[in-house]
């Protein structure tokens, strides 16, 4: 078949909301564009694990340890079932790994601030994983087949990292003054932050049309961020937190929250390296990498051992 | 007569976009004929797009006598759950 009429039955599959599997035919764009967001999206959920890796030791109660520890386990296992669903798409989980720790491969920005008080534990839990899911759920209908399995066990897991956050943030609102002025003061930091999350605007944002059309997105970034907005504020309401935006107010005919201006010159300082902590998380990343080395050797060590004993085993 | 063919466990994929999953296993000289016998099994009314074919051999499995010991790491983490977490009935979308 012509390159013109694949494209053209890879497209049809897809309006028709019929799966793409790894095996299928599919455009070297769309693998690509896969390749690039998922293990992006991988890529922030190890880097992801580091902020709040912070906290673990310092954690205010049992209670809020082991649930902190939990969370950091899962990212974890979100980071792998990312990876492996990027493998089906061609690509080795070794140059992945190269990619990310040579600072090649982007993650999510959001990762390049500081955890600087319990309260951002918090924060995160409530704002960053609320951000995430909302962007999340709808990959659960991607047209890729393997990202989109792989999308629904990670929403159904992460519930619980957002309501953490928003029993920790609950915890400090309903405590002393200076507890209430620690979680004020994480959602200030936090709140512009989260909101860059979905990414720049839809005019800025070439390739969002191709990726609507290839059903890899269903909703835009200024679509996504909307419904963030929306239920963020009666959520703050619930908390009693006030979001930092003097611009944010109900719009009537609109039925949403208007919302103030974004600082898009922080958000690609930033993406360009030069956040506060971008230095920091890929020098972690490359120690936790390096130091690990003995461990993945002897693992391999230990499984070449038991092989050759069992080689033995059979001749004799 | 004994029946040397090995064994395939095999997997189908019922539609685009769901899992591989396993329906059973069956004898086969190797594995084009284990696909091929897998389809005459195991989806005479459609019930497949996509099979996979696994010899027997090849498949690692957790000791089920070990299940009590093996599993019970996970049995008192009730935190990893979302209902461990207490919030206002009034909260939405969450």
């Amino acid at each position: 078949m012509k390159e013109a009429d694949l494209e053209k039955k890879f497209q049809d599959k897809v309006d028709a909301e019929i799966r793409i599997e790894p095996r299928d035919w599919m455009p070297e764009k769309y693998r690509k564009t896969l390749i690039r967001q998922i293990s992006q999206h991988a890529h922030s959920e190890i880097v992801g694990m580091l902020p709040e890796g912070n906290w673990i030791s310092r954690a205010p109660s049992l209670k809020r340890k082991v649930g902190l520890i939990a969370k950091v386990q899962d990212e974890a296992g979100h980071g792998l079932y990312l990876y492996s669903a990027a493998e089906t798409l061609g690509i080795d989980r070794d140059t992945m790994f190269q990619q990310l720790n040579s600072g090649k491969a982007k993650y999510s920005s959001i990762f390049n601030y500081p955890t600087i008080s319990w309260a951002d534990i918090g924060a995160i839990g409530w704002l960053v994983d609320g951000a995430a899911i909302m962007n999340q759920v709808p990959l659960c209908r991607c047209s890729y087949g393997p990202y989109a399995r792989a999308m629904v066990r990670v929403c159904k897991e992460e519930s619980f990292h957002q309501r953490q956050g928003f029993e920790i943030l609950m915890t400090l609102m309903n405590g002393s003054q200076e507890q209430k002025d620690m979680a004020q003061n994480a959602i200030d930091r936090w709140w512009w932050p989260s909101m860059m999350m979905f990414g720049p605007t839809d005019d800025d944002s070439p390739n969002t049309v191709q990726s609507m059309k290839w059903k890899i997105k269903r909703y835009t970034n200024d679509e996504l961020r909307q419904k963030f907005v929306d239920v963020c504020v009666d959520q703050a309401k619930v908390l009693g937190i006030n979001l930092p935006d003097p611009d944010l107010k109900w719009n009537e005919e609109r039925g949403h929250y208007d919302f103030g201006a974004i600082n898009w010159d922080e958000f690609w300082n930033v993406v360009k390296g030069n956040g506060p902590c971008n230095k920091q998380r890929l020098k972690t990343r490359n120690e936790a990498y390096d130091n690990g080395a003995w461990v993945r050797e002897a693992a391999m060590a230990y499984s070449e051992k038991r092989a050759a004993r069992k080689a033995a085993g059979k001749v004799a | 007569m004994k029946n040397t063919w090995p064994l395939w466990e095999v997997f189908i994929r019922s539609k685009q976009g769901i899992h591989h999953k396993h329906v059973g296993s069956l004898h086969a000289p190797d594995e084009m004929v284990a696909i091929e016998n897998a389809r005459d099994v195991y989806t005479r009314r459609q019930e497949g797009v996509s099979i996979w074919v696994v010899e027997s051999k090849n498949i690692t499995a957790s000791n089920p006598d070990d299940s009590d010991a093996f599993y019970e790491p996970a049995r008192d983490k009730i935190y990893r759950h979302p209902t461990f977490y207490d919030l206002p009935d009034e909260l939405k979308h969450i």
